[in-house]
């Protein structure tokens, strides 16, 4: 007899439903449609064809969620793990003030516009290293480790700039930020390819595995072979890379790096994602997609609040409103709230299965392994 | 049969679960100032049976009458109120508070400045003393005291409110044999006050000194009750796994049949492996198709020196050859690269990755030895699963469930299907069977069997030293972090011969002598 298989072709529509992120697709599609009402034409996008270009509101989102979505995808390894990365605001400064200090310097070609981003990059490697170092192999926890980083990683920026806001004037750097490619704003593309890179590493691999059994269960990840510094090291490596690439998108768009503002706090605005995105802060399983999501609704959450035109001292309000709507329709006991009502008169399901399905008959199998 | 009413009375009761029928047409009686044990194996419906008494689940059809009327209960809370009390393994106490905290959490006694602590305690004091626990001081934290003893604070906390009836859901999993005892002594108390008590364990000598009435269960169908004078242990076995307890007898009745030439090369050598604080320096053989046995009381680190072998924790002294190599194993990683597996006694902490499902945690360690770049094909995992799930008889065999919905056993076997699925030369398995029940038991017991007949080198620890001489070859002995002793098996050497040499370790070759065992290797500091 062969094990039964329970893979059955569901439905595409039936697996989202019931993925923790569906509240997050909701809260978009929610605030998309307060803004239709407000300007029946807020969807709208044109395409001009003179320049290739595609525009309006729905393309300024896009363009406005790369960083986020940088920085959240990282993050929801690093959280995966068991780990928090409080760094990526400050890692995003550094790497934006590596760049515009290294180009305000130099000439304005594209092969400086490259040295920039690798070097920026590569510092930003450097951050990633001491986080997993000293969490992996020291031992020392995740959120005091990478608060360590955060406050080293800004006055590492201020002094790289020398404590000021430096600019630079770079074409190649500047269309990172402003360009497009196919009609799409360049960060966008970047962030996309970005992500199915990252998610084709993680899923098509057993890293991810490997990282949500870590997340899980460190020690019986460890037991079962798994070797957890080197995995430790690379999340945290990835996190912070990421956070660079967002340190450009976010500085390329004005050639400015603010060493104060750059990045302040956007590790709040990425673990948001990673939350709302449904991968819990326990660690374990986590969604790539959800924190794509999450880093998309907070995008769309910051535009709506300006096109609402609500008070900038509201804003702060009124963001974490939305979000504590949308974890709260997340959380276990409303979920269950919900199943009870919806269930009512049906017994409850078991949490664990205490009966087997198969009687007597499978009894007599023995090993001959 | 009865002679007074019973408290308690469930009948006919059936629930079903999505695809599975948890219970059918089960029932079940308490009567007051009795022991009733309910007896079946993992899955046969215990756990169900009295979360549909407390009315954690809902039943499907039957009636539950309690003290002569119709009751359905919305939860455990509410079966307490009713004077149903449960006490679950793992005890549900605040370790941060006093004993008498514990006790009357709930039921403080107030006065005019809210609660009176000094009144409080005084009643807890009380309380304790009706169960024979007056040695115990209320005002001690929790914390100081064994987890023997909380479990019967957790049972005093119970008979607070009055209850006529007490749920036991494996109270003795984690206890030793003087323990036991005085968990028995309340028992026995509380019975005689006419507390009807209703028993779970997986212990038989435990089932048969305690209980008056035995309930089987088996795949959730109602198989009979009966008096447990009027049962003998064959005849339970054998009603609770539905088969002839003749394949249990003769299982493993061939070891020691001396088929390892102890000259030839080992598998695994050890010498002086060690390990401050954890277990002096030990020497230690396995040969190829040889089951050892490390026998040893809890904590005289039988445990330690497996872990030392996979290099679970790394060791301060010693040489280790392999196939006659000098190797160093100080990580599960590289215990794996030699082809050595290990099986923890810690299924929850140290083995199950909960919310991964049956088919991940079967793979991990297959594919952790291949490195994350090389990832099993889904179809690979799937033949991995389809072998495994079958030969070691895993139910429910759905590779796609979370481990952490399937019972103990389960659990464990798809535990054994991972490190089998690494092809091992040695496996150290340490209490393979614990908590699990017989049937899983002997599946499992002769698993082992099968894996040392096909050439697998066996490093076999167990709590039942019984076990331990039904399956070993040779059996290393331990006593408080030290190897005292080496016995081979035989048909002369029995659970007692390990006791005894345990008892005597001070003179083990009069021990041996007196046995008629032959030893093999004794430490020479012991002399």
């Amino acid at each position: 007899m062969s094990a039964p298989r329970t893979k059955k072709a569901t439905p595409f529509l039936s697996t989202v439903i019931h993925q923790p992120y569906i509240w997050a697709i909701v809260a978009l599609v929610l605030l998309l449609v307060i803004n239709l009402i407000k300007d029946p034409g807020y969807l709208g996008v044109s395409f001009n064809a003179g320049t290739g270009n595609l525009s309006g509101n729905l393309i300024d989102i896009l363009r406005a969620s790369a960083p986020v979505m940088m920085i959240a995808v990282g993050m929801t390894l690093v959280i995966a793990t068991r780990g928090i990365d409080l760094s990526v605001g400050s890692v995003m400064a550094v790497s934006g003030a590596v760049s515009m200090q290294f180009m305000s310097t130099a000439d304005g070609s594209a092969g400086t516009a490259f040295a920039a981003a690798g070097l920026a990059l590569a510092v930003s490697a450097v951050l990633g290293v001491v986080n997993g170092l000293l969490v992996s192999v020291v031992g020392l926890q995740p959120f005091i480790t990478t608060l360590i980083t955060m406050l080293a990683g800004r006055g590492l920026a201020k002094v790289i700039t020398a404590g000021q806001n430096t600019s630079a004037s770079n074409e190649p750097f500047r269309w990172i930020a402003n360009g497009t490619v196919f009609g799409f704003p360049v960060v966008f593309v970047i962030a996309a390819v970005i992500v199915a890179i990252l998610a084709v590493l993680v899923r098509r691999t057993a890293l991810g595995l490997m990282i949500e059994s870590i997340g899980i269960n460190p020690k019986a990840a460890r037991m079962a072979g798994i070797r957890p510094i080197g995995i430790l090291i690379s999340v945290y490596i990835v996190s912070a890379v990421l956070a660079g690439v967002a340190g450009i998108f976010s500085t390329a768009s004005v050639m400015t790096v603010e060493v104060a503002k750059t990045g302040l706090s956007s590790e709040m605005d990425a673990i948001l994602a990673v939350v709302i995105g449904g991968t819990s802060l326990a660690g374990g399983k986590f969604s790539l997609t959800g924190s794509v999501i999450g880093a998309l609704l907070i995008a769309t959450l910051d535009k709506t609040i300006v096109f609402l035109s609500i008070p900038s001292s509201a804003t702060p309000a009124f963001k974490a409103l939305v979000i504590v709507i949308i974890c709260l329709l997340q959380s276990q006991r409303v979920r269950a709230l919900f199943a009870r009502r919806r269930a009512q008169g049906r017994p409850t399901p078991p949490s664990s299965p205490s009966a087997p399905p198969n009687p007597a008959s499978t009894r007599k199998e023995t090993v001959s392994a | 049969m009865a002679i007074t009413e019973p408290i308690v009375e469930m009948e006919d009761i059936s629930i079903e679960f999505p695809g599975v029928k948890a219970l059918q047409n089960v029932d079940f009686r308490l009567f007051p100032g009795e022991v009733h044990t309910l007896m079946g194996e993992n899955g046969a419906g215990k756990s169900t049976l009295i979360k549909a008494l407390t009315g954690v689940y809902k039943i499907d059809s039957g009636t539950i009458t309690v003290a002569g009327g119709p009751r359905t209960f919305t939860g455990t809370a509410d079966a307490q109120s009713a004077g149903i009390s449960t006490v679950y393994q793992e005890v549900n106490l605040c370790d941060n508070l006093t004993v008498g905290e514990n006790v009357m959490l709930g039921h403080e006694i107030r006065g005019p400045l809210g609660v009176n602590w000094r009144k409080t305690h005084e009643a807890a004091r009380v309380a304790l003393e009706g169960l024979g626990l007056g040695h115990l001081d209320p005002r001690q934290p929790l914390s100081s005291i064994s987890l023997a003893l909380q479990q019967l604070v957790a049972i005093s906390r119970a008979m607070v409110t009055n209850s006529k009836v007490l749920i036991l859901d494996e109270p003795t999993s984690s206890l030793d044999a003087n323990e036991v005892e005085g968990l028995f002594a309340v028992m026995r108390r509380l019975r005689d006050q006419g507390v009807a008590i209703l028993f779970v364990s997986h212990f038989l000598d435990q089932v048969y000194a305690i209980s008056d009435r035995l309930t089987v269960l088996r795949n959730g169908q109602f198989i009979g009750e009966y008096l447990t004078h009027d049962l003998d242990r064959t005849q339970l076995i054998s009603q609770m796994i539905g088969k002839d307890s003749q394949v249990l007898a003769a299982l493993g009745s061939n070891r020691g049949r001396g088929v390892v030439d102890p000259d030839a090369r080992p598998f695994y050598s050890a010498k002086n492996l060690g390990r401050r604080g954890s277990i002096d320096p030990v020497d230690i053989d396995v040969h190829a198709g040889e089951v050892v046995g490390l026998a040893g009381l809890l904590g005289s680190g039988r445990t330690e020196l497996g872990r030392l072998v996979y290099g679970a924790d790394r060791p301060d002294t010693g040489e280790v050859l392999i196939d006659g190599v000098a190797t160093e194993v100080h990580t599960p990683t590289a215990a794996l690269a030699h082809k050595i597996a290990f099986s923890t006694e810690n299924r929850r902490d140290e083995g199950i990755i909960g919310d991964l499902t049956v088919r991940e945690n079967l793979i991990l360690a297959v594919q952790a030895r291949r490195g994350w770049a090389r990832p099993l094909s889904r179809k690979e995992q799937q033949e991995l699963c389809d072998k495994y799930l079958v030969e070691l008889n895993v139910r429910p065999a759905d590779p796609e469930r979370p481990i952490k919905n399937l019972s103990g056993g389960n659990q464990q076997k798809v535990l054994l299907g991972r490190w089998l699925a690494t092809k091992p030369e040695l496996i150290i398995l340490d209490e393979p069977t614990r908590g699990i029940d017989i049937g899983a038991k002997a599946e499992i017991q002769e698993a082992i069997a099968t894996l040392a007949e096909d050439g697998m080198s066996v490093v076999f620890i167990s709590s039942e030293l019984e076990e331990v001489v039904r399956l070993s070859e040779r059996i290393v002995v331990l006593k408080d972090h030290r190897k005292i002793g080496e016995i081979i098996n035989g048909p002369e050497v029995t659970a007692e011969s390990i006791v005894d040499l345990i008892a005597n370790e001070g003179r083990p070759e009069a021990v041996a002598e007196a046995a008629g065992l032959e030893l093999v290797e004794t430490e020479e500091s012991v002399a």
